[in-house]
């Protein structure tokens, strides 16, 4: 209880989780505003926002409802920014704790793939993953996840470094516990309020990719995302730039609305930093 | 003499749902040109507030609320912040507790202390560096120039001290407060710093606030003794007064609870010995790729030690003496490189990961700190159940272990589904001694276990530690840096410097008559040492 209190003493934080349940609203109404396929045609193509009242925001160049689209889209961003943070997140605090945990030579060893990892740019790196492995949305997510964990990873490991040296640590040693049971049960709730704090970090950039790819018409082309159809309407974006426009706008206000979430996160569980 | 510095009935005030509405209440003290005064108290008295008041240095969220503080004619509870900055430094001068987070450490001490005439005067660089190291050479740092151009982890800690002390003394203060400045020393360094302390306030005349929680250096240094608690001044008066008949039941208490350095008679204790400890020893070593900048430590050298059933083995040494390493050691959280550790038939130096874990419940770590030592996520009953749960206990049971084992160390059964964070450090303590007592262990290694705690506190944690010793029959061994803290509850003692054990006896011979010239050093050192010789 005390954490929403804490939680809702700051307004852009409110806002925040005000704008994503928002978006999650779209994502789950979808099929009820729009129970058709957001992919079929359904009017005349490059109509206005406004010029034809079945389209709330009009139609792209193929002639397909863009606020269907956009509410369909929801589903697939969050998804993305999900699924793949899960796996990032996941994949960063394993690779972290054991680094930050054992130290010595396989804390040099994990970290030098960490590092490989980051010094590529995580784009680049999706954009190979994809020409390997293909555009499909599983692959897409997949490779989100894979080229996002290094961050959590170090994050996680810094924290491990600190906690470890701590008595409880010790504590637990003599009690005869096993490292793993020490590392995940003990160590890690400790080391966790960070990480989720970075994990927003993490969701805003998985959309922004996803985006991105697709932007350059690399993305899954059979779901309706946000990121299609700023691709989309690439081509008519001097003279019809509400196409790109829309969808654009969607994007900016869901990546908002999991930064300041994660902000407001971050000020709650560090009650401490506050007034800084 | 005259007051240089008079507090009239000053008030702090704490931000709202602190523990209680004032820091500081009503508190009158006046300190005399030319004069010691200690003000004593244990942690949440309310002292150190008094001395961030004096120099409103307060945290945010409090503030003064009432009385004057008056120095040389300005209350300073009024004065504007410039006004507060000409007096810092300058008129009333500080020192703190810790002088590694005190000092900046990516300067040197000569910039820093030079630092101070570049704020309040006008001298130039060449004049500035003769004052610092007239300064340095005041305070006795063995080779002032040396001194000057070091940066602050060059130095050891009673080094630093005095580079702290050098730096608050550059401008010729009238008043210097000290807070608590010898407590994260060690003994015979802080017998050095406060013989330095009275040595300069007798040859320059500063009056000294000098805050301590520690009965022994009140009677060391203190011309008058101001006692607190809970925000007020309960007693105060002449030290020779206060020490030899104290009126209040606080400073009562504070005064019995510092024992007297004289071993009780001696226990009867077992001929069977429960641990031998044969010839350990370890050595760090740090840095070095290729050989270079390879620095070699020798933490515990070729020590052998025996454990009596049923006795209490104390470890003493000052900080590096390797005393913390060789409990380690013996708990096997770090591998002694050669020796062996023998409790029973079984060489815990020796045994792999699985069998170590096994044999785990027959001896068992109280820790040093408190707070670190209990992981904050687990309610306390979980944390003492944890131990019996790993080796198989069902989870019911153990936690109905943990109820009387919380009986036992003198907890409220009931508390077991707090967390750690809503006990004082003495209650944590306790169930860091639960935690311990959980799996039945025949050995008990405590590693500091009261240095973190008011000296109250202190002797309530050692009684409960003799008693179950007593009525569990324990062997205990119990690593302390205080000479007070061993000679309450050991029966043997080890002396422990530079890795080595230069003496081991009976605690009662080994404080008598010490046969080793470092033993006599360190009995020599611990404060207020003929006072409480006196009152026995």
């Amino acid at each position: 209880m005390r954490f929403f209190r804490n939680y809702s003493r700051s307004p852009a934080a409110v806002v925040g989780l005000l704008l994503l349940l928002v978006v999650i609203g779209m994502a789950a109404t979808a099929d009820w505003f729009f129970p058709q396929d957001p992919l079929n045609l359904a009017g005349r193509p490059l109509q206005w926002p406004g010029a034809n009242p079945r389209f709330w925001f009009g139609t792209d160049n193929s002639g397909r409802d863009i606020a269907a689209q956009i509410f369909h889209g929801a589903r697939i961003s969050l998804l993305i920014g999900l699924v793949a943070t899960s796996i990032a997140v996941t994949v960063g605090i394993v690779i972290g704790a054991i680094a930050g945990f054992y130290g010595g030579w396989v804390d040099d060893v994990l970290m030098r793939v960490t590092e490989a990892f980051q010094t590529l740019p995580n784009f680049l790196l999706l954009l190979v993953f994809v020409s390997i492995f293909g555009s499909e949305l599983l692959t897409v997510v997949v490779a989100i996840g894979a080229v996002s964990w290094p961050a959590p990873a170090r994050l996680t490991r810094a924290e491990f470094l600190s906690l470890r040296s701590r008595e409880f640590v010790e504590a637990c040693r003599t009690l005869g516990m096993r490292d793993r049971q020490i590392i995940f049960r003990e160590i890690l709730p400790n080391a966790l309020p960070p990480v989720i704090v970075y994990a927003s970090v993490v969701m805003a950039v998985a959309i922004l990719l996803e985006s991105a790819l697709a932007f350059l018409r690399l993305s899954d082309p059979n779901v309706a995302s946000w990121g299609n159809l700023i691709g989309l309407g690439r081509d008519v974006l001097r003279t019809q730039w509400y196409v790109s426009a829309i969808p654009g706008v969607a994007i900016l206000l869901t990546v908002l609305a999991v930064s300041l979430v994660g902000q407001g996160l971050n000020d709650a569980l560090n009650p401490r930093l506050k007034g800084r | 003499m005259s007051a240089i510095l008079t507090i009239e009935a000053l008030g702090v005030a704490l931000p709202p749902g602190a523990d209680r509405p004032h820091a500081l209440h009503d508190v009158t003290l006046e300190l005399r040109a030319g004069e010691i005064l200690c003000v004593v108290g244990e942690s949440g008295s309310g002292k150190s507030m008094t001395a961030s008041a004096i120099l409103r240095l307060l945290p945010p969220g409090v503030a003064i609320d009432g009385g004057r503080i008056m120095f040389e004619g300005q209350d300073l509870a009024r004065a504007s912040d410039a006004e507060m900055r000409a007096i810092r430094g300058a008129g009333i001068a500080m020192i703190f507790q810790e002088p590694m987070t005190a000092l900046n450490p990516l300067r040197s001490i000569g910039d820093q202390i030079g630092e101070m005439f570049a704020i309040h005067t006008d001298l130039d660089r060449a004049t500035i560096e003769t004052r610092v190291l007239a300064l340095l050479e005041d305070v006795r740092i063995p080779d002032p120039r040396l001194a000057y151009r070091a940066y602050p982890h060059e130095l050891s800690g009673g080094q630093r001290q005095r580079a702290m002390i050098a730096m608050a003394l550059a401008l010729s203060p009238r008043v210097l407060i000290a807070d608590e400045p010898t407590t994260a020393l060690d003994v015979t360094t802080q017998a050095q710093i406060l013989a330095l302390i009275r040595d300069l306030q007798q040859r320059l005349g500063t009056a000294v606030l000098f805050i301590t929680h520690d009965f022994g250096v009140v009677a060391e240094i203190a011309d008058r003794v101001a006692v607190m608690q809970h925000g007020l001044v309960v007693e105060q008066g002449n030290a020779l007064d206060v020490l030899s008949a104290p009126q209040h039941d606080y400073t009562k208490a504070l005064i019995a609870a510092v024992p007297p350095l004289t071993a009780p008679r001696p226990r009867a204790i077992s001929d069977t010995a429960i641990l031998r400890i044969e010839n350990v020893s370890k050595t760090y070593r740090t840095g070095g790729f290729f050989g270079r900048n390879r620095r070699v430590t020798r933490a515990v050298r070729d020590v052998s030690l025996t454990l009596p059933k049923g006795g209490t083995l104390g470890i003493v040494g000052e900080s590096g003496s390797g005393k913390s390493t060789l409990a380690r050691c013996i708990m096997r959280l770090v591998k002694p490189e050669a020796g062996a550790v023998r409790l029973g038939e079984i060489d815990f130096a020796t045994l792999t990961p699985a069998q170590l874990r096994a044999s785990a419940q027959r001896m068992q770590m109280v820790f040093q700190d408190p707070y670190g030592s209990l992981n904050p996520r687990r309610r306390s009953g979980e944390l003492v159940a944890q131990g019996p749960m790993v080796h198989g206990m069902p989870r019911e049971q153990a936690m109905a272990r943990a109820r009387e084992l919380f009986a036992l160390v003198g907890l409220d059964p009931a508390a077991t589904d707090r967390y750690p964070h809503e006990f004082s450090g003495g209650q944590r303590q306790r169930i860091g001694i639960a935690r311990a007592l959980a799996l039945e262990p025949e050995v008990l290694v405590a590693d500091e276990p009261v240095s973190a705690l008011d000296v109250s506190v202190q002797a309530q944690v050692l009684k409960l530690l003799a008693e179950l010793r007593e009525r569990l029959g324990l062997s205990i061994i119990l690593i302390t840096h205080d000479l007070r803290v061993a000679v309450q509850v050991c029966d043997l003692v080890a002396v422990m410097k530079d890795g080595e054990v230069v003496e081991h006896g009976p605690i009662g011979r080994v404080f008598e008559a010490p046969e080793h010239e470092y033993t006599r050093a360190l009995l020599a050192s611990v404060p207020g040492r003929g006072f409480a010789a006196g009152r026995g």
